[in-house]
């Protein structure tokens, strides 16, 4: 790794650490997965399943809104409060800057999704008193999910290149909803006809496919996942994020700071 | 070698939505910049000063012309491992303490990580940041933070320093001592180049200046030689209000306190202004020779400026 692209993943990371909303949310993720305990409880024979679905809920969907909410404000605040100034006019290449808030970003949330996946563990050994076989599924699906975190954390930095905070976040967010949906819009897709079907066969392969890094329903039930699909999803997410971090780049090389 | 050379470089701006037309930010502009030279960059607010400097540390890109620091190119790598710059209202991660920031930006800037601790503490030191080496940046007053930026930009010992409005936000003690860190540099062999709009900053501390005013350079060359080409002027104190009159007739700017008149007028009108007092029976009590200040050349050359859009219209 080129040096300067650690240093500043490295302040980065400082960067999120130090932000007492990162721990908000991360409270909130643990509180939902204690809750989960709480609904598994009175969910009588599907504890494990209840606790499970709304647990690995709970990390993703908190996961994203980090991702979001920290990724839309890495570029644009950095040039909006003219920290960057002191950064490019040192020997730091404009893309080593992007891909190190990349990386800083990316591994803040494998550290969150580790804390918040021992908290998940915890409340499963409360309920179960034991890990099963099957269990195992369970690490996969939280792989997927961090997937998911580098897709999303990727596309909400290419957006924070070109557009405002707030406008970052509509689409990220809006991009995550429809990826989310991806399996439904290839389906209307086959169905539609003429330009429609046109039209939707594109959005279904440009937009990020969120559906197959999906499989917490398939753990919670103890099904097993197939080593193509994790080598399908680990290979399709890793070439979107390399592609939207190349867009990030490409616009930023380019761009004027004001 | 010059330091720092620029060839025709120019910086437009497209604005307008739907009648869209070109702003001129910097007009072509080639200028030469000795080492070891202090040269200063002045303007009014507005006139461009930023513009040449974000140009110049490759944070937007010129519409035309080039730029060479040290010898080489802009987007060169080893060149901006020579350089510092402190922005005009400096922002920094306010989450950092002052030494995190520095040890951060040494980093970056590539010093030893041996170095590096040694480094931090000397510059802290330097611009009497020590005391609060510690304490988070969102803590500190806009002076520390200039001082901090000051350090920022001298920390890796670089051979141009670059710096927009160093005095900007500073106390009267703070700006002495800025004056005094610029005059060190000097001593130290590097080249300064400093954009202010305070003209006595950069009359105390300048090889050289150059005037620009809206995106185009009116004038470069060392104080004295620009202080020279204003016209001189001398300052006449009298006693006999009549005389008045007379003497703005031949252009004085009189203000008269009680019976004495202070008249300050044009060298030329000397011998006429000395006729008009003996004709009116006024008592000279003295006259002196005004030194033409670079705020005089600068508002000259802004006037003529202004006078020439006048005429225009």
């Amino acid at each position: 790794m080129s040096v300067p692209i650690a240093h500043v993943a490295r302040n980065t990371f400082r960067e999120a650490v130090r932000d007492r909303v990162l721990y908000n949310l991360i409270f909130f993720a643990l509180l939902l997965v204690g809750a989960a305990l709480l609904f598994g409880q009175i969910s009588i024979g599907i504890q494990r399943i209840v606790l499970i679905n709304l647990g690995l809920t709970a990390i993703s969907v908190f996961g994203v809104v980090i991702a979001i909410f920290i990724g839309i404000g890495l570029v644009s605040k950095e040039m909006e409060k003219k920290t960057l100034y002191t950064i490019l006019s040192r020997p730091v290449r404009r893309w080593e800057f992007i891909v190190g808030k990349f990386g800083g970003l990316a591994w803040t949330l494998v550290v969150n999704t580790f804390l918040m996946a021992v908290g998940f563990f915890a409340a499963l050994l409360l309920l179960a008193h034991h890990f099963e076989r099957a269990d195992g599924w369970l690490l996969v699906a939280i792989y997927f999910i961090i997937l998911e975190f580098v897709v999303v954390t990727a596309l909400a930095l290419l957006f924070s290149t070109f557009s405002s905070p707030v406008l970052s976040a509509v689409m990220a967010l809006a991009l995550f909803v429809i990826g989310t949906f991806a399996e439904d819009l290839r389906a209307f897709a086959a169905m539609s006809h003429g330009a429609t079907r046109l039209f939707a066969t594109l959005a279904a392969y440009v937009v990020p496919n969120f559906a197959s890094l999906n499989v917490i329903s398939s753990v919670a039930h103890g099904q097993p996942i197939a080593a193509s699909l994790i080598l399908y999803n680990t290979v399709y997410s890793l070439l979107y994020a390399a592609a939207a971090l190349c867009g990030a780049i490409l616009v930023f090389e380019y761009r004027n700071l004001k | 070698m010059p330091a720092i050379e620029t060839f025709q470089l120019e910086k437009s701006y497209t604005t307008g939505f739907w009648r869209k037309r070109r702003v001129a930010g910097l007009k072509p502009l080639t200028v030469a910049v000795e080492p070891g030279e202090v040269f200063g960059y002045l303007g009014p607010n507005g006139a461009g000063k930023t513009t040449t400097l974000k140009l110049l540390m490759g944070l937007i890109f010129p519409t035309g012309g080039s730029a060479r620091i040290l010898g080489m190119e802009l987007s060169d790598r080893r060149m901006k491992s020579l350089i510092g710059f402190l922005p005009e209202q400096p922002y920094f991660y306010e989450y950092l303490t002052a030494s995190e920031l520095l040890e951060y930006y040494a980093q970056l800037s590539g010093v030893p990580g041996r170095e590096r601790t040694r480094r931090v503490q000397e510059m802290l030191a330097r611009v009497g940041m020590s005391q609060s080496a510690r304490t988070q940046l969102r803590k500190l007053s806009k002076g520390m933070l200039q001082r901090v930026g000051i350090a920022q930009a001298i920390l890796h010992d670089p051979k141009v320093v670059f710096f927009d409005e160093p005095m900007s936000g500073l106390d009267p003690l703070g700006r002495r001592e800025v004056r005094d860190l610029i005059q060190n540099l000097k001593d130290e062999g590097r080249t300064v180049f400093f954009s202010t709009h305070i003209l006595s900053d950069a009359e105390a501390l300048c090889d050289r200046v150059a005037i620009l005013h809206k995106g185009e350079l009116r004038g470069v060359g060392a104080v004295e030689e620009l202080t020279a080409r204003t016209q001189s002027k001398v300052e006449i104190l009298f006693h006999g209000l009549p005389a008045i009159t007379l003497l703005s007739a031949l252009g004085a700017e009189c203000h008269a306190t009680g019976e004495t008149v202070r008249a300050v007028l044009a060298e030329s009108q000397q011998d006429l202004a000395l006729d008009a007092l003996r004709r009116e029976g006024a008592r000279l009590i003295s006259l002196t020779p005004v030194r033409a200040t670079l705020e005089d050349y600068f508002i000259e050359r802004l006037g003529e400026r202004m006078d020439a859009a006048e005429v225009r219209r």
